[in-house]
């Protein structure tokens, strides 16, 4: 490995230079048709916690390459972390002797050539360079706020999660194509629970950035919302009106994302296909007033400029005020179809966006409801009509002429984020609920709480 | 009633090997075991010194080594075409620290001398860094040095057979399936791992350690107008090798597995209510895991995991431990990480504790946690166990070892009842096959499963085929109206190689071992839905 890969690898996370260098070098040892080397390089930090003491804290770093080899139509690819020659060379052999293995792929499509990407502005370096100590002080901070706005209920037990990371990906081709892409995130999360254990709280927050959110803030609001939530209330399962706080929302809409699939869509197994055939793109799906949409230079989204073969990822407006206008096209697809490639559907992040209102108006004009925290272990039940299955957690309660009145017990519910939005009675300002995600509250007539769970 | 021979078959090695103690467990091991245990890499016992060294000069009271390589290769395919073939390894150190009673852990992937000590090195600053918010000082519960190597017994490494030969065995099982009329689409795949972990400890602790899994899958869909349905076979993960995928005759079987799909787009829609369930264990062994499994993870109990996987009903322990009736009295509940074939096989942990075997429920009375060694203490007073069972692991070098479960698995009734003589003694019930969704809530109380094959059963018999069926009830209700289990042929070992749990989350494989079992009056769900 030549000095400038090895300064670029040693200092934690790759630069575009050594990228380049790295590439160039494993690409040169390849002799296989067509040869794609993509490089992915971070570095993590983080602290867990829990009862008021760190549980565990720690950092990791690595820098891993892919070699997908191609011969005639014939394509596979092998991985390692081991940077030197040797292992180099080892690598790129495996993947051009798995490839020679592998039977021939009517559907591959050839390397891409050179491209041009969108300068998506999303490392920051003070995120990158989050250091043990200063997370250690931010954790102090929201157990303290935690602490101080639970006293009503006594001494509030706290757990969550602060990490930060630094992340480079390059994809790099033998036919000239070279994207590099880097970009930081930090996220925190935090559960209060009343020493009772009647009443749980949870708030989190999650940017690009790590000067955007407030880790004292949400222990206060996860404190506050342990407190409101003591002794809750049964209500019987049944069909309400639910107001889903940006969190909850950011929960199920990016479920949207694999039913946005244009082959299953053309292949009769989606929720977006006609039934005698093709897909619904044209079709009213949703309320009017939804629109969702990925791009990756949105400055809310901040997302990667290219998917995983180095094809440029763009604005791509899925649902506009309710009409199906896109899917998503793998290269092979937009050409047996004649469309345009879209890359993964998440691949620019994704917003829903409509609406102006705060979650306290939705709240305001809700005659009787369930407002909903946040959302937990969320399984598909029926694909036909992207149903799924969940709970709600750590936040549950009655809405009566436009006022919180009371706590209620979690409840699992069956939804699905497609039709729900056809049950659209508002829907919120969006704002930022985690790295790479713009979500609104939304009000849904008729949501379907079907049982009622014993769960704090 | 579809019959399996080859899982039949299966079922009566395995049922008769992990049911009883572990030696007689040994009746599963391959006669002819090939792959001798490699012994550790000297170049990694020295970096694990360097890292020791390090750490203790930097202050830390206890540091552990864990040095790892990983090879991973997945084929997949659909219908007459391999969708991927890839090949991936991974090497690296985590190096964890004790310094004042708080963890401190840092990993690399660079290999040298000068990474070794700076990871010890970062580790004990963040191990300081931590003192600040800190109330409950880490002890940890003894354990004896042990030096040692082990693999996973097997006939043939899947990693040593050629790619030739498994995408010959994808692309013939999906030849077969789409021999069936209304079968459109069709997915098969296996992904093998081969892991070679070492850990050195300060207290002396140096083990090698080589683990092999395999996982192969199915599915099968049909489409007609305006509807589909998806099969997939449920073909356990498992630490085995090759002659695991091989005694599952995926050629043999595809066309049988693909025809449920065409089965399930005629099967009649279940009447929503209060229905006897029968839950084959291709499907209770998902339930076991859930209900069962996670909950009985102490970490969850003391609130370790309230942030993201949750809490547990099954607490505050002075109150459940030899207290709270989990179950009736045929219900045994047994802990294992040296069952033979199974996912969270080991000889020793993370934290070089030797593997465990235990009872968590005994004849329906709930005794004893999942524990590592830093939580062993906090339940000896009640249990009277005072080491660790050895459930500390970390899914990668680059992560830090935690809680995780073990192979947790229903036992079999003495009586040696099959799944036929349940649907027999049986007046209306759903028989529920293979792993459909799930979910269950954070303290484990309410669920909500589904399956991919539904029978119903009316006096005795099963009279025809349902769908869009889903059940959902409360963990301590649910095992209470369990009255009738199978005996050991119908016992079966399933698992899953992706549980997540911890933040960051990390991922594990467990298996569960299952016998046919009856629950009394659950509530059924329809899924159906109209766009």
């Amino acid at each position: 490995m030549s000095q400038a890969v090895r300064a670029g690898v040693d200092s934690g996370l790759l630069s575009r230079d050594a990228a380049r260098t790295l590439a160039d070098r494993v690409l040169k040892m390849s002799v296989a048709e067509e040869t794609r080397v993509t490089i992915e390089s971070f570095r993590d930090g983080n602290t867990r916690f829990a009862d008021a003491s760190i549980t565990t804290s720690g950092s990791s770093e690595d820098t891993s390459l892919t070699v997908t080899a191609t011969i005639g139509r014939r394509r596979a690819s092998a991985t390692t972390n081991i940077l030197d020659d040797a292992s180099l060379k080892r690598t790129v052999d495996l993947a051009t002797r798995l490839a020679g293995l592998a039977p021939e792929d009517p559907e591959l499509m050839p390397e891409l050539g050179p491209q041009t990407y969108a300068v998506v502005g999303a490392f920051i370096d003070r995120t990158a360079n989050l250091d043990p100590e200063t997370r250690t002080s931010a954790v102090r901070q929201a157990v303290e706020a935690a602490n101080r706005a639970g006293k009503a209920a006594g001494q509030i037990f706290t757990a969550g999660f602060l990490q930060s990371n630094a992340r480079a990906i390059a994809v790099a081709t033998s036919k000239g194509l070279f994207a590099y892409h880097r970009s930081t995130g930090a996220d925190f999360s935090i559960t209060a629970r009343t020493p009772d254990g009647t009443g749980s709280g949870w708030a989190s927050g999650g940017a690009r950035d790590w000067h955007a959110f407030d880790t004292a803030a949400a222990g206060r609001v996860a404190a506050e919302k342990a407190v409101a939530s003591r002794n809750p209330e049964v209500l019987d399962p049944g069909h309400y009106t639910a107001v889903l706080e940006p969190q909850a929302v950011n929960d199920l809409i990016p479920l949207l994302g694999a039913a946005l699939n244009a082959r299953n869509a053309d292949e009769g197994r989606s929720p977006f296909s006609k039934p005698d055939g093709g897909t619904r793109i044209g079709e009213t799906v949703a309320d009017p007033r939804v629109t969702l949409y990925s791009d990756p230079e949105d400055r809310m989204l901040l997302g990667q400029p290219f998917d995983n073969e180095g094809l440029p990822v763009k604005r791509t407006v899925w649902i506009e005020k309710g009409v199906l206008r896109n899917l998503a096209y793998t290269r092979f697809w937009a050409q047996k179809q004649g469309k345009q490639p879209t890359g993964a559907p998440l691949a620019g992040g994704l917003a829903l966006v409509g609406g102006t209102k705060t979650t306290e108006q939705l709240i305001a004009g809700c005659e009787r409801g369930i407002l909903v925290t946040h959302f937990f272990y969320i399984r598909s039940l029926e694909p036909r009509t992207v149903l799924q299955t969940g709970l709600t957690r750590d936040g549950t309660f009655l809405i009566e002429k436009g006022r919180i009145t009371r706590s209620l017990r979690n409840f699992r519910w069956n939804e699905s984020p497609l039709l729900m939005l056809n049950r659209l009675e508002d829907i919120g300002r969006s704002e930022p609920t985690s790295v790479g995600r713009l979500m609104p509250a939304l009000r849904i007539g008729q949501f379907d709480f079907s049982s009622s769970s014993d769960a704090i | 009633m579809p019959n399996n021979p080859t899982r039949r078959d299966f079922i009566k090695t395995a049922g008769t090997a992990a049911a009883l103690t572990a030696s007689a467990g040994l009746r599963l091991e391959p006669l002819a075991q090939t792959i001798e245990a490699p012994s550790a890499d000297p170049f990694a016992i020295e970096l694990a010194n360097e890292a020791l060294n390090a750490a203790r000069s930097a202050g830390a009271s206890y540091a552990d080594v864990r040095i790892a390589r990983y090879r991973r290769q997945a084929v997949a395919t659909r219908e007459r075409q391999v969708t991927n073939v890839s090949d991936s390894e991974s090497y690296g150190m985590g190096v964890r620290t004790l310094v004042d009673g708080c963890w401190g852990f840092a990993a690399t992937s660079r290999m040298t001398k000068p990474g070794a000590r700076e990871a010890a090195q970062t580790a004990v600053g963040i191990s300081a860094a931590a003192r600040e918010v800190h109330k409950r000082r880490v002890e940890l519960a003894p354990v004896k040095p042990v030096q040692g190597t082990w693999i996973t017994p097997v006939l043939r490494d899947p990693l040593d057979v050629p790619l030739e030969e498994k995408i010959a065995l994808l692309l013939s099982a999906n030849e077969a399936a789409l021999k069936v009329k209304g079968v459109q689409f069709v997915n098969s795949g296996v992904s093998a791992l081969r892991e070679i972990k070492t850990l050195v400890t300060s207290e002396g602790t140096n083990t090698t350690q080589t683990f092999i899994r395999v996982f192969p899958t199915f599915s099968a869909t049909a489409v007609q107008t305006g509807d589909f349905q998806t099969y997939e076979e449920e073909l356990a993960p498992r630490g085995e090798g090759w002659d695991y995928v091989d005694s599952l005759n995926m050629a043999g079987n595809a066309e049988r597995w693909a025809s449920m799909a065409v089965q399930k787009l005629a099967a009649k829609s279940v009447e929503a209510g209060t229905w006897d369930v029968i839950l084959d264990p291709t499907n209770l062994w998902l339930t076991i895991h859930e209900s069962i499994g996670h909950p009985t993870e102490l970490d969850r109990v003391l609130g370790e995991e309230a942030n993201y996987a949750g809490t547990s009903f099954v607490a505050p322990p002075e109150k459940v431990i030899g207290q709270l009736k989990y179950g009736p009295a045929i219900m045994n509940i047994q802990a294992d990480r040296t069952q033979p074939g199974s996912l969270s096989r080991v000889a020793w942990d993370d934290e070089g504790v030797p593997a465990d075997q235990w009872l968590l429920i005994e004849k329906g009375i709930f005794k004893d946690y999942q524990t590592t060694r830093e939580q062993a203490s906090r339940i000896a007073k009640l249990t009277g166990v005072n080491r660790s069972h050895g459930c500390s692991f970390a899914e990668s070098w680059s992560e830090v070892q935690f809680q995780r479960m073990p192979n947790v698995s229903l036992l079999p009734a003495d009586k040696d009842i099959s799944l036929d003589d349940i649907v027999a003694a049986t007046d209306r019930g759903i028989v529920i096959k293979n792993r459909g969704s799930w979910s269950i809530d954070h303290q484990r109380y309410n669920f909500q499963f589904s399956g991919q094959a539904f029978y119903e059963v009316r006096n005795g018999k099963i009279t025809g085929m349902l769908r869009d069926v889903a059940y959902q009830s409360n963990t301590p209700v649910f095992w209470n109206s369990m009255d009738m289990i199978g005996g050991k042929s119908s016992y079966w070992v399933g698992g899953t190689f992706t549980d997540g749990k911890g933040e960051p989350s990390q991922s594990s494989s467990v298996s569960h071992g299952a016998v046919p079992a009856r629950f009394r009056s659950v509530t059924i769900l329809n899924t159906r839905r109209t766009a």
